[in-house]
């Protein structure tokens, strides 16, 4: 008769119990640092901002106590992101197309796809590696040697396997009635792939490839000697062929440095690099959750 | 009916919508070919720039730990050393709390709502770059655990793990901060297998009678065993490459030493540290270097790939 009632002794109610409160605690562990993360992050960042931080240039770390701002690095991250986008999206976009539209499953598109994969997976620092041995010790880019420019080439390395991904899942995404109704009326293929299948496979795309360019803002260890860094203003067109710095790169030069006040600049600088990539992030997650919805209904 | 055929038959594309059409496919096929043309190139350039280091030291390069720009002599065992332990031990640590917080996210301990708030919260930590990390682990968490290193030393010094005075920055705090770089990935992957497992192996399991833990381990961890296992070879290979936060905390001292409270190196942090600088054969055994971190990085990857496409969920 007792065996229905739920007995608390019983060895495997035990087990449970045991088991349940060690996930609670995995859990706990895990992500009680992280909270504690992102807000010393966004308080202790927070804490330093100011008008000037905007408009000025870093000082020479030193004695004096003003470190100035981080207006180069600001720019410099805006422009170096820009020049891997222009690189990475047409590429990218454009890889995705084929393998998605073109390809019909055979070794070649294979290839290419376990190609994006490993790219993926290559880490950061090598893609710096790569372009400084290409372009910066070559000199090939009209005989500048650290530039902005090369920066962005080793930035796009990075965001192109994320977008060709992007593109090729989207595009895989959107039905096939849509492909045989376009041809069907005689557009031709490429007709068909401009004007419905990419424009219907738009909003997944899009999320994908700005979250690509979210990721690459953010990356440190491409730029360190292929970018280098700067503290002076940028001016003109021809400054892309010269060192350029970057907020990424500027956190990595004042964290180490032993002055309080770079170190400050450190913080002010990544809170506005975490503030912008994750609302990016929760943007493009709402925008994803919302027209997931209006798909359904 | 004979007059409509021909009416069809007569109506060609004409030539430059056929030209453009064959031009866009062949712009897409070369565009796609540049993965492999850049993938190509990354493994061609840095082996052969690493070409004259690899002819001077061979294999022992991989063996010995001295680094001396002034005597031209090149050993990285010290990175290399450091590159595995790190990026292992920081998997040891992930793995379980991982996994963990994946089964917590997807059994029904807690309200929906509160679940996927946590989920979508670890999936937005994957993006914080790792320079901030780096940031915060030199500001934050080394003052935060230096007594906790003191006393790992004081009592458990006679194993050769804890053998050194804890100064400073040191390779236990890469291990670290390299945990909190990898949990999200891992939690992420293994929530995302876990939901995937069909929901009657569950209830077939609660039928015959098993408990919620006997079914999580005997039914539903075995079936997500090879998307878990994927995840975590892709966290190892994102650890053996991570760059700035290790760079910042791991200490970048060559001085090898089996022990994990003293300063150490990776193969990316001396990378990170010395490109600029090099110049000589010292920028060839840097690329030597950077060719075992790449070697080692496909290999996982690869790995990992060629484990989903085997023994991806049939159900």
């Amino acid at each position: 008769m007792n065996s229905l009632y739920y007995q608390k002794r019983l060895s495997r109610n035990i087990g449970d119990k045991f088991f349940t409160s060690l996930s609670v605690i995995c859990a706990l562990i895990a992500i009680l640092p992280l909270i504690f993360l992102v807000t010393y992050i966004l308080i202790k960042g927070g804490s330093q901002i100011t008008p000037e931080l905007f408009t000025l240039e870093p000082n020479p770390p030193g004695d004096d106590l003003d470190a100035g701002g981080i207006n180069p690095a600001l720019i410099g991250t805006l422009i170096i992101t820009t020049i891997a986008s222009i690189i990475a999206i047409p590429v990218g976009v454009g890889g995705g197309i084929y393998l998605a539209e073109y390809s019909k499953g055979g070794a070649f598109s294979r290839f290419i796809r376990f190609g994006v994969n490993v790219l993926a997976g290559v880490p950061s620092i090598i893609a710096g590696v790569f372009i400084y041995a290409l372009i910066v010790s070559t000199k090939i880019l009209f005989g500048s040697m650290y530039s902005g420019l090369a920066g962005g080439m080793a930035l796009s390395i990075l965001m192109l396997p994320t977008v060709i991904k992007t593109t090729d899942e989207g595009l895989k995404l959107v039905p096939n009635e849509l492909r045989y109704a376009s041809l069907g009326v005689g557009a031709s293929m490429y007709t068909t792939i401009l004007k419905v299948t990419l424009p219907s496979a738009f909003r997944s795309i899009a999320t994908g490839v700005v979250l690509g360019i979210a990721r690459a803002a953010g990356e440190t260890a491409p730029l360190i000697f292929t970018a280098l860094f700067s503290y002076y203003y940028i001016v003109g067109f021809e400054d892309l062929f010269y060192e350029m710095g970057s907020l990424a790169v500027l956190i990595y030069n004042f964290a180490l440095e032993p002055y309080d006040a770079q170190n400050k600049l450190a913080w002010a600088a990544s809170f506005i690099l975490v503030l912008s990539i994750l609302s990016v992030n929760i943007f493009s997650r709402i925008l994803a959750a919302f027209t997931e919805k209006t798909k359904r209904v | 009916m004979e007059e409509k055929l021909t009416l069809f038959k007569n109506r060609k594309r004409f030539g430059i919508e056929k030209n453009i059409d064959i031009i866009f496919k062949n712009t897409a096929l070369v565009l796609s070919s540049f993965v492999a043309i850049i993938l190509l190139g990354i493994i061609l350039v840095v082996f052969f720039q690493s070409f004259e280091s690899f002819s001077r030291y061979g294999l022992k390069f991989l063996v010995t730990s001295e680094w001396n720009p002034v005597k031209d002599e090149y050993g990285a065992f010290t990175a290399i050393y450091g590159t595995l332990v790190t990026s292992f031990l920081s998997l040891l640590i992930t793995i379980p709390l991982g996994v963990g917080t994946a089964i917590f996210i997807t059994e029904d301990f807690v309200p929906k709502v509160f679940r996927e708030i946590i989920g979508s919260f670890v999936e937005l930590l994957a993006a914080i770059p790792s320079v901030v990390l780096g940031l915060w682990a030199i500001f934050v968490m080394e003052p935060f655990f230096r007594a906790f290193f003191v006393f790992l030393h004081n009592f458990f010094g006679w194993i050769p793990l804890f053998s050194t005075e804890p100064t400073g920055r040191n390779s236990l705090l890469a291990i670290l901060i390299l945990v909190v770089m990898l949990l999200p990935i891992v939690t992420s992957i293994a929530r995302d297998t876990l939901n995937q497992v069909p929901k009657k192996l569950r209830n077939a399991a609660y039928g015959i009678g098993a408990s919620r833990w006997k079914t999580i381990f005997s039914v539903i961890l075995p079936a997500a065993l090879s998307g878990i296992m994927a995840g975590v070879l892709l966290a190892l290979g994102r650890a053996m490459g991570e760059t700035m936060a290790v760079t910042m905390i791991i200490g970048n001292s060559n001085a090898f030493s089996w022990s994990l409270l003293s300063p150490g190196y990776t193969i990316s942090s001396m990378l990170a540290n010395q490109f600029g600088e090099a110049d000589g054969s010292q920028v060839s055994s840097l690329f030597y270097a950077a060719f075992v971190l790449m070697i080692l990085s496909l290999v996982v990857n690869i790995f990992a790939q060629w484990l989903v496409k085997k023994f991806s969920l049939k159900y």
